[in-house]
């Protein structure tokens, strides 16, 4: 299935409201302050494998700074530029996985997870630190903690949430081969 | 439900610009506060947007709770950096006063309130000019700013389609919320952490597939009327230019210009440093 530019522009605006919603109103607090474990990421990887890196990069772009909009604390680009390049990252996966046509199973679950971790992992533990500490002079070891947790309860969480939800998804698209002929 | 992002319908000069001069504004403002550690630059920054508030008619009843928000968010993140590195602003300011020590490595050091300071004034000059931007702005006023500002229009476009769906969807995760606790399904505080985020993904199922056949409905509907045939398009609140969106636009530039100003020839460093 070949994505139109038309469909690519609604699916990162569904793609950015569905983060948003997420983000905002299902949020679970962590014990460390200013990270929620937050199941939007889940979401975006299934966009990402779904729809591809671009599509992923400018729903989580747009969805993040919106949240940060709407809770007035002012828009943190560092973290909103980590959650693009999550989104980025597990765009990547979408040849190899295949959502739309091949059964999601074994293997693929496998790729699909080893995408999201690296995603997580370079978002949080690389990106979103060196940004706070270039952009707004925070401690070092404070934001790489900070990092830390936010990239193990975003693995953890878009492990489950976004399998659960790749699985559905594929289960609800006809496969390739799916009729026989008798 | 609908004013999530909490815009306020009031008369005043500033609600009349348009949506993209403040956003040049905001954009320009926040740079030249996020690059500069100056304290007395940041305070007039402050004092410079209750100015705006004054003129903008928004009340403080209006954005009590994103401000409450705004202010616990702001003292952990202070408590947080103290907690992790308690000699921060000697390292940045490069001496070292002591005041009184506490204990272990944590000792409170004039340099380190300094720079707590400044992150404390950083939100005080940022904050209140987001909070403007976002009560003074009609979201639908929003994405034809985007445009205007130079991002492409179909990017333009689908943040405005973003915000017009983010309201259904909200209603449609409700809904779905309702109709699992009516069959009996736990999604309260009393359910384990893992018993939640498993409910939580299944609410979130049937969202989801909805959502892509949404995504179906709209860009079929969107083809069907040629969308993104063309380079360019026109925007129902396109709105002309007045005196006062110069003046912003101008305001920005300057907060910018002499943020750079300071850190370049008056400070030689992003930082304000009295100490050497």
């Amino acid at each position: 299935m070949k994505n139109t530019p038309v469909k690519s522009i609604v699916a990162i605006a569904i793609g950015a409201a569905l983060f948003f919603v997420c983000g905002r109103f299902v949020a679970i607090p962590s014990p460390v302050p200013n990270t929620n474990i937050s199941i939007q990421y889940g979401v975006l990887a299934l966009f990402g494998a779904a729809f591809g890196p671009l599509v992923a990069l400018l729903a989580g772009f747009i969805g993040h700074a919106l949240i940060d909009f709407s809770y007035g604390w002012g828009i943190w680009w560092s973290w909103v530029i980590a959650s693009a390049v999550a989104g980025l990252i597990m765009g990547l996966s979408k040849n190899r996985v295949k959502l739309a046509t091949e059964k999601f199973d074994g293997k693929r679950i496998v790729t699909f997870n080893i995408y999201q971790i690296v995603a997580n992992l370079l978002a949080w533990v690389v990106v979103a630190p060196v940004l706070d500490i270039a952009m707004y002079a925070e401690p070092a070891n404070k934001v790489f903690v900070q990092g830390l947790w936010a990239a193990g309860g975003n693995i953890v969480t878009t492990a489950i949430v976004g399998t659960i939800l790749c699985v559905a998804y594929s289960a609800s698209k006809p496969k390739k081969d799916s009729l026989e002929k008798k | 439900m609908t004013n999530i992002f909490n815009y306020v319908d009031r008369k005043s000069p500033v609600h009349a610009m348009t949506g993209a001069s403040k956003l040049v504004c905001l954009l320009l403002w926040s740079f030249g506060a996020m690059s500069s550690f100056d304290p007395r630059f940041l305070f007039a920054l402050f004092v410079l947007a209750l100015v705006l508030f004054k003129i903008s008619k928004i009340r403080v009843a209006d954005i009590r709770f994103m401000l409450w928000f705004t202010f616990v968010f702001c003292i952990l993140n202070n408590l947080l950096i103290f907690l992790f590195s308690p000699m921060h602003g000697t390292e940045v300011y490069g001496a070292c006063h002591e005041i009184f020590h506490i204990a272990g490595r944590y000792t409170v050091t004039q340099e380190q309130l300094l720079y707590h300071l400044n992150v404390f004034l950083k939100y005080a000059a940022t904050i209140p000019i987001v909070l403007l931007f976002v009560t003074t702005t009609d979201p639908s006023e929003f994405a034809s700013s985007l445009n205007r500002i130079g991002v492409n229009y179909k990017i333009a476009y689908s943040v405005a389609l973003a915000l017009r769906y983010i309201p259904d969807i909200q209603r449609e995760y409700h809904d779905i919320t309702l109709s699992l606790q009516a069959r009996g399904v736990e999604m309260s505080k009393k359910a384990s952490l893992g018993a939640r985020l498993k409910t939580a993904s299944g609410t979130l199922v049937p969202l989801i597939l909805s959502s892509m056949d949404r995504i179906e409905v709209i860009s079929n509907a969107m083809e069907l009327r040629s969308f993104g045939k063309n380079k360019k398009r026109t925007w129902y609140r396109y709105r002309k230019f007045t005196a006062w969106d110069f003046g912003a636009m101008l305001l920005g530039l300057a907060v910018l210009v002499l943020s750079i100003v300071l850190t370049a020839f008056v400070n030689h460093s992003r930082y304000y440093n009295p100490f050497v």
